[in-house]
């Protein structure tokens, strides 16, 4: 066992599979020499070469075609897009093209293509590079999308990505790269997609979360029992699909629930986890399910982020309502 | 200070081998054929002609679907297709569907993409391709792709990828042609410019004079070919694919054409943007025509030899259509299997819903 960060436990989740498997290649802007404007492919190029781990040019659309031509070559393409904010750049690649290989070709091209990307609020950085766009991710069917919270998960789901067959977006909350270390094995281990965890066990609600949000989610917790309310927090882990049998097992035992997104309130993951604990759950409910989330702005100039960012205090205050009712 | 503009844009002169009459005009360009290869290119051509007549007079009756006419455009699309070899990749726009026809899709599946069935878009083994793609200029990022991981792969094989002179206007093209250029990838571009992209006329695409040059800002070589000259397209198509198997970079292709018929046969009516003078004017170039002068004053060609393939081309076109008919109807169940390799669960719980419709 090693102590790791998350973005640590990311470059080791790559550097095993490069190991792994010959088809993997890893490329991006600046992911070569460099090793990535945030280190997550540090010192990749030098073990693997040039041929498996490369620098491309500043285009993403490009990127983004560029990795679908190498999946049709039988590649398994790992690009990064450098910020998440700058995928509205490669939409079709994305959106309009690999998500609909398999579908499009009747089931016999597969696009087996994990796009990582760092994204979140929270480290005052210029326009455009902070966005959760995970909720615009997740409408798209044959995407998968996933999040990790924790340096244990990042490696084992995005080895999990990697070996997958569809292509998946991989999202990096950059508040969570290095914020904190923790017991990472050095071998390789999986995380299933489209699993969630329970964080924290409680009686009297349910928090869902997924990303930074988890954190704020298990700060809350804290909270609140020092309060006398017991919460449970699940981690999502994969936003797209949901884990939905998770969420509606927590909810029947708590009867409440509160979902936290970073993003937007409009749309998004939060509404589609409220949406089906309605659909589903209805009947075991005490209380409205209420979600904590951003306001319907575009993210905002970085003064006024942390304002604007969903926080603890913004659960603890949206779990009394729901106890209270 | 030098300017540069004009000096490059005189570089790109059309090349030509044979001339609207049917004249060799350029004897040191004459491509290695045998007579059967000459004759089969002409074959070939003449039931691409049949087909898009064919096609056409099924769309009016209501028996396809989707439909881009591709008259006029025989020599682009057959004399490019004829210089690859079967390992060569296809990433094809949508009036790209002889490319494929020739490179093995089995027609009635064309006519099956035409109608929306899903069976259409599946390549058989061994067929080099992806289906025609829809979206302008997102194939040819694709195409730098797989001609980036044939290199890798250390294939002796090109991607090859179409599209028309809008699609040049698209950001997908400089990024794919730059991409090429920048891993030096095992990769063809061919733009068929036959004038309009739509109704909107070349002119109003671009400052450029030719599309052809647009390869010197990627850095990689660039050719304007006569589009109704399938001697020239084929010449510089086999050119362009051995210095690519070669390491001597990507090419793009320009060859000038024009489309007989409308944008689709969903509604489009060229008279609003095209005159019949210019329309004339394309006619007296066309391929097949200046094609069948040439072989004729070889002695290759007959009246006879051509009907043939008339006649074969109605025949197949009729047995395509009746097993394109005799393909069952596709479910929505089956389309949700293939979204991903597994269903997740709440796919899974919709099936089941649409398996009860599906089996009333």
């Amino acid at each position: 066992m090693a102590q790791m960060t998350m973005i640590q436990a990311i470059t080791d989740a790559m550097r095993t599979e490069l190991k792994n498997d010959e088809n993997v290649l890893v490329f991006g802007e600046d992911v070569g020499q460099n090793g990535g404007v945030f280190r997550a492919t540090e010192g990749l190029q030098k073990e693997f070469g040039e041929d498996r781990v490369f620098d491309t040019p500043l285009a993403e659309s490009g990127i983004g075609g560029m990795s679908i031509g190498l999946a049709l070559q039988g590649f398994r393409p790992v690009p990064e897009i450098q910020f998440f904010g700058f995928v509205f750049e490669t939409m079709d690649a994305i959106s309009g093209q690999m998500a609909r290989y398999r579908y499009r070709s009747g089931g016999t091209r597969t696009m087996p293509i994990t796009v990582r990307s760092p994204f979140g609020g929270g480290v005052h950085t210029p326009e455009l590079h902070a966005d959760s766009l995970e909720g615009l991710m997740a409408q798209q069917p044959g995407l998968k999308v996933v999040i990790p919270s924790n340096p244990y998960d990042a490696k084992g789901l995005l080895i999990q990505s990697i070996r997958d067959n569809d292509p998946v977006i991989f999202l990096e909350h950059m508040k969570l790269y290095r914020s904190f270390r923790e017991e990472v094995p050095e071998e390789e281990y999986t995380v299933e997609l489209g699993k969630a965890a329970v964080k924290r066990e409680g009686k009297d609600v349910t928090l869902v979360a997924y990303g930074a949000m988890v954190h704020t989610a298990l700060k809350a917790a804290d909270e609140l029992e020092e309060n006398g309310v017991s919460a449970e927090v699940i981690d999502l882990r994969t936003v797209a699909p949901i884990d939905y049998e998770t969420v509606l097992q927590s909810v029947e035992k708590t009867n409440r629930a509160v979902v936290l997104q970073e993003a937007q309130k409009q749309a998004g993951v939060a509404s589609a986890v409220v949406a089906e604990i309605q659909e589903k759950a209805i009947l075991h409910l005490e209380a409205p399910v209420l979600r904590v989330a951003a306001p319907d702005t575009v993210y905002p100039f970085s003064q006024a982020e942390t304002v604007w960012l969903p926080n603890h205090n913004d659960v603890v205050e949206k779990v009394n309502q729901v106890i209270n009712f | 200070m030098k300017r540069s503009l004009e000096n490059i844009e005189n570089q790109f002169e059309m090349f030509q081998i044979l001339n609207e009459k049917g004249e060799i005009v350029n004897e040191d360009a004459m491509p290695d054929l045998s007579d059967d290869d000459l004759k089969e290119i002409m074959r070939r051509m003449v039931y691409t002609r049949i087909l898009d007549q064919r096609s056409i007079a099924l769309n009016r009756q209501g028996r396809l679907g989707f439909y881009a006419p591709t008259a006029g455009q025989e020599a682009s699309q057959l004399g490019s297709h004829y210089a690859l070899e079967k390992e060569d990749f296809i990433l094809p726009g949508y009036r790209d569907v002889p490319q494929l026809i020739w490179h093995g899709l089995p027609l009635y599946q064309a006519f099956l993409f035409s109608r929306g069935h899903f069976h259409g878009n599946q390549m058989p083994e061994g067929v080099n391709a992806v289906s025609p793609q829809i979206i302008i200029g997102a194939q040819i990022t694709q195409a730098a792709g797989v001609g980036i991981g044939m290199k890798k792969r250390g294939k002796d094989a090109i991607a090859i990828t179409y599209t028309g002179d809008g699609g040049a206007s698209q950001g997908d093209f400089y990024e794919g042609i730059n991409f090429a250029g920048a891993f030096n990838a095992q990769a063809v571009f061919v733009v068929q410019n036959n004038r309009y992209a739509i109704s909107v006329p070349v002119e109003k695409q671009s400052a450029a004079k030719t599309i052809a040059q647009k390869a010197v800002a990627a850095g990689i070589e660039g050719i304007q070919v006569d589009g109704m000259d399938v001697l020239a397209v084929y010449a510089a198509t086999k050119d362009a694919r051995e210095r690519a198997i070669n390491g001597e970079g990507p090419t793009l292709i320009e060859t000038m054409t024009y489309r007989y018929g409308p944008h689709t046969m969903a509604g489009d009516d060229p008279t609003r943007y095209r005159t019949e003078e210019t329309d004339n004017e394309w006619e007296a170039k066309d391929p097949i025509v200046r094609f069948r002068t040439f072989l004729e004053n070889k002695g290759l060609w007959s009246e006879e030899e051509e009907n043939e393939v008339i006649e074969q081309a109605k025949e197949e076109v009729k047995a395509a259509i009746k097993k394109a008919d005799e393909q069952p109807k596709q479910k929505v169940t089956e389309l949700m299997d293939i979204m991903y390799e597994e269903l997740p669960a709440s796919l899974q719980e919709q099936r089941e819903e649409y398996e009860a419709k599906e089996s009333k």
